[in-house]
C-alpha cells in the first residue's frame, strides 16, 4: 500500500480531522522530551475510541508499515521518536476516564488521560494514584504504562508495573487482548501485564488501563535538611534506611542542583548548603509522628546544619516543587544539558558521586546531581554549551562514562526513563547477548515482524525466525554488501 | 551431550525419590548444584528430547492439570545459597532451592524479610516465584511480582539468561522476573532471584471480630479498606460448621503506630460485632494460625479470585449455601481471594462414585458466579480424574494465544512441563 492509500484508510478510521500527513504540521512530532533526536514520521493518526486505535494498527499491519505509539510526548529518552517510514499514532485524544470505582480501588482510563488527572477526580474522596513522575502534571498513563515511570515516591509504593492492574491492548497485528485480572487478583496464565508494563511501546498499544487507587494517608509530614555535602546527606539516608524507616520518599538535591532550583521557584534553601534531603513519611498518624522525630534526630547526628519542616500544605508543596522543576530549571544556569537515569545500590553513593565529580572535572564540564536517593536513582544533569566547539561531545562522552560507573557498581543504565532510542547502545554493557536473545523471544511473541516502535529498546534485534546461536557472516555481509555496524 | 552422559558423570540418576506429579512419575532425576550444571543438565534433556518438570520443596506439584509427561525432575535442592545479603541496599540474591524459612532466618539478624508469607512450611525461593505463592500479608506488601527485581533463569535448551538486577528501580530491558511468577515450570527453570526486603516489623497488635453473615463480613472489611487504616493482613475463617467467621486484622510497625490502629479498628469494627484487641498469648496464637491453609486433608480445594467488593456477594454463593463445599474457608478477605476445601476427606471421591459428576457440576457452577462477579476459580487440589474432569484453570481468556505464542517462543518442542497450564500449555 502506498503512503496515499494508507492515509485514506487512516482518515476512514478517524475522519480526516484524526489524520495529519502535512509535513509542516508532521514537524509538531519530529520529536518527545528528549529534543536531540528528530525524526519526521511519514502520516500522525490521532484516534478517539479504542476500536479507532486498533484499526489504525490493523492497517498499519495490512499495509505492512510501522508504527509509533505516543502520549503526551514527554518522554526522556526518545521512546516516541518516530520512523521516518512509519506510523505516529498519538494517543492524546483518548482523555476519557471510563469509571471510577472506589469500593475495589480501581480506575479504568484510556491512556491519554494525564497522570495527575486521576488523582484530581478521585481526591474530593479521599484517594489517589501513587506513581507521580515529575511530568505528571502533562504526561499521559498510556506512556506511564509504556515506560514503567516512577517519581518520588515509588520508594515506598513501587512504579508504575505496581499499579497496573488491567490492560486492554492492541497487539502489533491489530488483535485486541486483555491482561491482568482488572479488579481481581491473581488472574490464571502468565503475567503477560508485568511482561508489558515497561516495554516501551514494543510489544503493543494499551488502549484501556486499570489502576489501583490508594487511600490517601492519615498524615503527611515532611523535612527539609541541609547538609555540608552529598556525604552527609548521604550518611543520613543510610542511617534512616538502617533504622527500619521506609520513608515515602527521600530525595537529594546537590549545589547545583538547587542554585538551578532556586533561580527559578525561590525556595529559599539555607545559604552555603552543599546537599539538601527532602524527606517525606506518611501513613498512620501515630507511627508517622513517632518516626519524623526520628528522622530529624538521624539527620541531625549525620551533620545536618539546617532543618526545615513544612508547617503547611504551601510549604510542602513549595519543597517538591523545587525537586521537580530541577530539571527545566537547570536550562537558567546553562544553554544545554544531558539528563541521565542510572541507577546504583544505594549505598555505593558516596563512591559514585566522587567518582562522577572526578569525570566531569577531567573534562571540565559541571554535572548537577538530583536524585532519588531512597532507591539509588541518579539523575546527573551534564551541563553544556553547544556553542562551545567539542563540548557537547565532551558532555555525550561524559555522560557515557557515568552510565559505565552505574554498571560496574552493580547498577543500571535506567531507573525510570527508558532505554528509548537514547540508551539503546548501552543495554549490552548491562546484559549478554544470551540474555537479550531471552527477552527477543518475548518481542517475537508479541510482535513476530518487529512493527511496534522497531529501532528502539534494542541494538540489534535478531529477526524472528532466526534461531539463537553462534553470530554467523551474513552471505551479503561476506559479498561485501553490507557492514554491520 | 546426553542424559546418558550425565548419568556417567552423576549428575542424573535413575528416578528414585521424585516427587511424582499426579501419579506421572519421572524416569530420571537431577539435582544441579549451581547453575551452570543446571544449564547442562536441561542442554542434556534438549539432546535427548525430554520432557521436564521443576521441584522445590514440592509443596506446590499439585498445582496445574496433569502433566502430559515427565521424563526428568530437576530438584533445586542442590541449589541451597544465599548468594549476597545488601543490608544497607534492602536487597537479596538467593538461589532457587533457598528454603523461604532458611532465608527469612539469614535475614533477620539485620532486622529484615522478604515480605513473603505463603503457608507452605517447605516452600522454596525458586518455588515461591515459579508458583506465584502469596499469604496474608500480600494485602500490604503485594506479590512475588512486587517483590523481585531479578531473576536468572534456565531454558529449555541450557541456555542462561538474566533480567532486572540487584537495584530496586530498573528498567532496562523487558521484565523477565514477571514473566516467570506464576508460570509454573512451563518456561524453564528459575534458577536464582533477587529481591527487594522490608524492615521487620517491631511490633504487632491483633484485632480479631466474629462475623455472623456474609453481608456482615463484606461490609467490616469493605470499612477496613475504606479508612485510614494500614493492616498488614486482614483474614477471614469460616469453619466446617459454617457461620458465624472470624476476621483476624493485623497491624505492624511500631508500639504506638499499631496500638494506635488496633484501638481505631476495635472502634470501626465494634459497631457490627464483638472486637478486641488480642492478648499477647492470643496474638502469638493468632499470628502462627495466620493464612493456614484450610486443606491439608481435603480431597480437593478451590481458590476463587474476585474484586473485593464482591466479598459478602461470593461468600453468599459459596459457604454456607447450596453451593457449599462442606470444608472450612479462609480467606485474605481485603484482597478479594478465598480458599475452600471440600468436606470429602482425601480418597472419598472416586471417579465412578455417584457424587463426582455432583461436584463437577458445582464446580462449573462456582466458576460461572465467580466469572459474572469478574473472578476466576482455580482448583488447587484435586485427584487426577477431577482435574481432568473440570480443568484446574477454567475457561482461557482472550490472552490465550498470545500465551501460547510466548511458550512456543521458550519451549518450541514443548518440554517444559507440558499440558500443566492455563489452556493445555
Amino acid at each position: 500500500m502506498d503512503r496515499q492509500a494508507l492515509i485514506r484508510r487512516l482518515e476512514e478510521i478517524t475522519g480526516p480531522q484524526g489524520v495529519i500527513s502535512e509535513r509542516n504540521q508532521l514537524r509538531t512530532y519530529e520529536c518527545d522530551g528528549l529534543a536531540n533526536f528528530r525524526v519526521i514520521p511519514s502520516v500522525v493518526v490521532l484516534p478517539e475510541t479504542a476500536g479507532q486505535a486498533q484499526a489504525a494498527v490493523r492497517a498499519c499491519h495490512e499495509a505492512g508499515v510501522p508504527f509509533v505509539a505516543r502520549g503526551s510526548g514527554t518522554g526522556l529518552s526518545g521512546g516516541a521518536l518516530p520512523v521516518s517510514d512509519g506510523v505516529l499514532i498519538v494517543l492524546a485524544r483518548m482523555r476519557r476516564i471510563l469509571e471510577v470505582d472506589l469500593d475495589n480501588q480501581r480506575a479504568v482510563v484510556e491512556p491519554g488521560v494525564l497522570n495527575l488527572q486521576v488523582t484530581k477526580q478521585v481526591a474530593p474522596d479521599g484517594f489517589y494514584y501513587a506513581p507521580d513522575p515529575s511530568s505528571q502534571q502533562v504526561c499521559s498513563i498510556g506512556g506511564n504504562v509504556a515506560e514503567n515511570s516512577g517519581g518520588a515516591h515509588c520508594l515506598k509504593y513501587g512504579f508504575t508495573t505496581n499499579h497496573v492492574t488491567g490492560l486492554e491492548v492492541v497487539l502489533p497485528d491489530g488483535e485486541l487482548v486483555h491482561l491482568g485480572g482488572g479488579k481481581a487478583p491473581d488472574p490464571p496464565g502468565y503475567d503477560l501485564l508485568g511482561t508489558f508494563v515497561g516495554s516501551e511501546g514494543t510489544l503493543g498499544i494499551a488502549t484501556t488501563v486499570t489502576l489501583r487507587l490508594l487511600r490517601k494517608p492519615e498524615a503527611v509530614r515532611t523535612l527539609l535538611a541541609a547538609f555540608e555535602g552529598t556525604d552527609q546527606a548521604g550518611d543520613a539516608v543510610s542511617r534512616i534506611i538502617g533504622a527500619g524507616i521506609v520513608p515515602a520518599a527521600i530525595e537529594m538535591m546537590d549545589a547545583l542542583a538547587m542554585e538551578a532550583a532556586e533561580a527559578a521557584v525561590h525556595v529559599h534553601y539555607p545559604e552555603g548548603a552543599g546537599a539538601v534531603l527532602v524527606v517525606e513519611l506518611d501513613g498512620p498518624e501515630a507511627e508517622v509522628a513517632h518516626q519524623f522525630d526520628e528522622v530529624e534526630r538521624l539527620c541531625q547526628e549525620a551533620g545536618s546544619t539546617t532543618i526545615q519542616i513544612a508547617e503547611s500544605e504551601d510549604q510542602r508543596a513549595l519543597f517538591w516543587k523545587g525537586r521537580k522543576s530541577a530539571f527545566a530549571a537547570v536550562g537558567r544556569i546553562s544553554p544545554d544539558y544531558y539528563v541521565q537515569d542510572g541507577v546504583i545500590p544505594r549505598t555505593a553513593l558516596p563512591e559514585v558521586l566522587r567518582r562522577i565529580t572526578e569525570l566531569a572535572d577531567e573534562r571540565g564540564l559541571r554535572v548537577a546531581n538530583v536524585f532519588h536517593a531512597g532507591d539509588g536513582n541518579l539523575h546527573p544533569l551534564v551541563l553544556y554549551d553547544g556553542e562551545v566547539e567539542g563540548q557537547e561531545q565532551r558532555a555525550e562522552e561524559l555522560s557515557a562514562e557515568i552510565l559505565y560507573t552505574c554498571l560496574d557498581h552493580g547498577g543500571s543504565i535506567t531507573g525510570e526513563h527508558g532505554v528509548g532510542f537514547d540508551k539503546k547502545q548501552y543495554l549490552p554493557k548491562q546484559f549478554s547477548a544470551e540474555d537479550l536473545d531471552t527477552m527477543q523471544l518475548v518481542r517475537c511473541a508479541f510482535d513476530p515482524d518487529g512493527r511496534a516502535n522497531p529501532g528502539k529498546v534494542f541494538p540489534t534485534p535478531r529477526l524472528c525466525g532466526e534461531r539463537p546461536g553462534p553470530r554467523r557472516v551474513h552471505p551479503v555481509e561476506q559479498a561485501g554488501l553490507a557492514e554491520v555496524f | 551431550m546426553g542424559v546418558q552422559d550425565l548419568e556417567r558423570g552423576g549428575l542424573v540418576e535413575e528416578a528414585e525419590g521424585s516427587y511424582p506429579v499426579d501419579g506421572v512419575a519421572a524416569r530420571f532425576v537431577a539435582r544441579p548444584r549451581s547453575v551452570s550444571e543446571a544449564s547442562q543438565v536441561l542442554a542434556a534433556a534438549a539432546a535427548d528430547g525430554l520432557a521436564v518438570a521443576f521441584a522445590g520443596g514440592g509443596s506446590k506439584l499439585g498445582l496445574g492439570n496433569p502433566p502430559e509427561r515427565v521424563d526428568l525432575e530437576v530438584q533445586t535442592s542442590g541449589l541451597g545459597q544465599v548468594l549476597e545479603h545488601a543490608a544497607g541496599d534492602l536487597v537479596v540474591r538467593a538461589q532457587a532451592g533457598v528454603p523461604l524459612a532458611d532465608l527469612q532466618a539469614a535475614l533477620a539478624p539485620a532486622g529484615q524479610w522478604l515480605a513473603l508469607d505463603p503457608p507452605e512450611p517447605r516452600a522454596t525461593v525458586g518455588g515461591v516465584v515459579a508458583a506465584n505463592a502469596s499469604g496474608p500479608r500480600r494485602l500490604r506488601y503485594g506479590t512475588v511480582r512486587d517483590l523481585i527485581i531479578g531473576i536468572t533463569v534456565v531454558l529449555a535448551d541450557g541456555t542462561v539468561a538474566h533480567a532486572g538486577g540487584k537495584v530496586v528501580k530498573n528498567v532496562a530491558g523487558y521484565d523477565l522476573a514477571k514473566l516467570f511468577c506464576g508460570s509454573l515450570g512451563t518456561l524453564g527453570m528459575v534458577a536464582e532471584a533477587i529481591f527487594r526486603l522490608h524492615p521487620l516489623p517491631a511490633a504487632t497488635a491483633v484485632v480479631t471480630v466474629q462475623v455472623e453473615s456474609p453481608t456482615e463480613a463484606g461490609r467490616a472489611v469493605q470499612r477496613l479498606r475504606r479508612s485510614v487504616l494500614e493492616p498488614s493482613a486482614a483474614e477471614l475463617v469460616v469453619g466446617e460448621l459454617g457461620w458465624p467467621g472470624r476476621l483476624t486484622v493485623v497491624f505492624e510497625g511500631i508500639q504506638p503506630g499499631v496500638e494506635a490502629q488496633a484501638a481505631a479498628a476495635v472502634e470501626l469494627l465494634g459497631q457490627m460485632g464483638q472486637a478486641a484487641v488480642a492478648g499477647p498469648g492470643q496474638t502469638e496464637a493468632a499470628l502462627n494460625q495466620l493464612g493456614a491453609l484450610p486443606f491439608e486433608k481435603a480431597e480437593f480445594a478451590l481458590k476463587a479470585t474476585f474484586p473485593p467488593a464482591e466479598l459478602a456477594g461470593v461468600l453468599g454463593d459459596l459457604v454456607g449455601g447450596r453451593l457449599h463445599f462442606g470444608g472450612p474457608v479462609s480467606a485474605h478477605a481485603a484482597t478479594g481471594v478465598l480458599w475452600m476445601a471440600s468436606g470429602l476427606r482425601e480418597g472419598d471421591l472416586p471417579a465412578d462414585s455417584p457424587a463426582f459428576p455432583t461436584v463437577v457440576r458445582a464446580i462449573t457452577e462456582a466458576r460461572e458466579r465467580l466469572a459474572a462477579r469478574g473472578g476466576s476459580l482455580v482448583v488447587v487440589k484435586a485427584s487426577p480424574e477431577l482435574k481432568r474432569a473440570v480443568d484446574v484453570w477454567g475457561p482461557a481468556t482472550d490472552a490465550i494465544g498470545l500465551m501460547r505464542r510466548v511458550k512456543e517462543r521458550f519451549d518450541p518442542d514443548r518440554r517444559m512441563s507440558p499440558g500443566r497450564f492455563v489452556g493445555g500449555i
